[in-house]
């Protein structure tokens, strides 16, 4: 019984080591590519489209309003210390840092790598990539780079967007409904915010969006030719591109403190 | 039989010694055959018996366990992979469903090699791909996006997107699956049009038997991951060997068996009963 169990164990970690191989593998090829890549910038250029603009709607309304929740907590908060005019600070801060970044993340993989990873499994059910192969077309080339040189790219646009809108959200309910000084509310921010909190969260948006990217590329282009194999891929793209992104949220977070 | 290796000094695909497992099946069991160059060669089999397999091994997208499968006297397996595009530069493959590039229109979708692979100016490009659509009947389809094609039209720009590139060999799985009489008539004409007027090999994977011996030149016969027969269709048609009869005549039982293996009947029903 116990050996079983162990054994069973020893089986699920040699998998999840087989997969984090074949993962690291095709990382290790998409990394290779890049640079070539980047020449055939009409390619990538449509698919920013696809993933960045396409995803802007949802981007925007999440910001709008995870802003406002900001700017409703944090006066209640800071209120307590008498330091409500400190509220363009900490929702700038709270949206640059780690609210911009990782929501507009989970969002990316919810809505433009679940759409990757569905793409890119059909195109492979319907032999598409197959063909692509027979016509000495390399697909990782031609299709899935561009692809994960989109999400790469679109990923930091959309997190600026998110995090801009957000503040506008935020300073619609301090100033406008709270009644927190407007001056004071942008004047505290521009003082505290620096560069380096900019970059901190730039930094991790591109690094979310390599993750999900990547995630929403090997899921889909690996993904079994049957309706049910496409399915479960765009499943374990929202799955693992959430927990990788939350579990580099909190390394980049440590490393950067 | 003895005309296929008659010729076969000048066979474009040669296959010896093929052993192939897949998914605890064996697929091939010592397979030799040969596709003589210039001619249509069709290989047929019931369901299951590994003709598009085959197919994958020849293009280079499975391996043999065992023995070789050469292109124009080069073994497939050991290509790299520049060397492996480079042969299939000289291969047109049209899949089962046609594997239109759903993004593309068809124009764009005939283009797509020219333009991955040749820097040609665009009135070039033109020409080329409203050539190809002519062959196929198809050039007043150019702007249609695949999704408004009938399935023997998508089949017909599958076949002009193939011979784009002026193959050497034109590959065809399963061509006739899934068409209406007209369209499947149409594609049957264009596989022997093309192979004559183009000067290509070609060789057709398929289970219609009453269709593809009506073009192809030669044909084989592959049943249980061997080859049972092989040889003019007129010939192979003739057979007696049992196997072959039942499948050429379209027989319901025979050495394919009409029951999947299962205890006896009325056991099964007096146990389930007690």
């Amino acid at each position: 019984m116990v050996a079983a169990i162990f054994r069973e164990l020893g089986d699920s970690v040699q998998e999840a080591l087989r997969a984090l191989g074949r993962y690291a593998l095709f990382a290790a090829r998409v990394a290779g590519e890049t640079p070539r890549s980047l020449l055939r910038f009409r390619l990538v250029v449509e698919q920013v489209y696809n993933a960045g603009a396409l995803s802007l709607v949802i981007i925007m309304l999440s910001g709008l309003f995870v802003g406002m929740v900001l700017g409703l907590q944090g006066f209640d908060l800071l209120q307590r210390f008498g330091s409500e005019e400190s509220l363009g600070t900490a929702a700038a801060l709270g949206l640059l840092k780690e609210l911009g970044p990782v929501i507009t993340a989970l969002l990316f993989a919810g809505r433009a790598g679940t759409a990757l990873a569905s793409e890119l499994g059909l195109m492979r059910a319907t032999d598409q990539i197959a063909a692509m192969e027979m016509m000495a077309v390399d697909p990782v080339r031609r299709v899935v780079m561009p692809r994960f040189l989109g999400g790469v790219i679109a990923m930091p646009l959309l997190a600026a967007i998110f995090s801009m809108i957000g503040l506008y959200g935020a300073q619609l309910v301090g100033v406008k409904l709270m009644g927190v000084d407007q001056g004071q509310f942008w004047s505290q921010m521009r003082a505290a915010v620096e560069f380096e909190d900019v970059m901190e969260g730039a930094l991790k948006s591109f690094a979310f969006g390599a993750a999900c990217s990547l995630v929403a590329v090997y899921e889909g282009y690996h993904s079994v030719p049957t309706a049910e194999g496409v399915g479960r891929a765009t499943t374990r793209t929202v799955v693992i591109s959430s927990v990788s992104v939350l579990l580099l949220d909190y390394i980049l977070t440590a490393v950067m403190l | 039989m003895s005309s296929v290796h008659s010729r076969g000094s000048d066979a474009i695909v040669r296959v010896r010694g093929l052993h192939y497992r897949a998914g605890g099946r064996e697929i091939f069991a010592g397979v030799d055959l040969e596709f003589p160059r210039g001619a249509v060669t069709a290989v047929m089999g019931p369901s299951g018996s590994g003709k598009t397999t085959l197919l994958r091994l020849i293009t280079g997208q499975a391996r043999p366990d065992r023995g070789t499968v050469e292109f124009d006297g080069r073994d497939v397996a050991r290509l790299s992979r520049r060397e492996l595009y480079a042969m299939r530069r000289r291969m047109g493959m049209l899949f089962q469903n046609g594997a239109l590039l759903t993004d593309f229109d068809v124009y764009e979708n005939i283009a797509f090699p020219l333009r991955e692979h040749a820097r040609l100016p665009e009135r070039l490009v033109r020409h080329l791909v409203l050539t190809k659509l002519q062959a196929v009947g198809l050039r007043g389809a150019a702007r249609l996006m695949p999704a408004e094609l009938s399935g023997g039209m998508a089949r017909r720009v599958a076949l002009a997107r193939a011979i784009v590139m002026d193959p050497e060999l034109l590959i065809y799985d399963e061509p006739f699956v899934g068409l209406d009489p007209i369209s499947m008539g149409v594609v049957l004409r264009l596989i022997r049009r093309l192979n004559d007027t183009l000067g290509v090999t070609s060789i057709v994977v398929s289970h219609d038997v009453r269709e593809i011996t009506a073009v192809a030149d030669y044909c084989h016969l592959l049943s249980t991951g061997r080859i049972i027969a092989s040889g003019p269709p007129a010939e192979v048609a003739g057979s007696r060997h049992e196997d072959v009869r039942q499948f050429m005549h379209g027989l319901p039982d025979g050495p394919v068996a009409f029951h999947y293996p299962a205890p006896a009947y009325a056991e099964q029903v007096l146990q389930e009963r007690a």
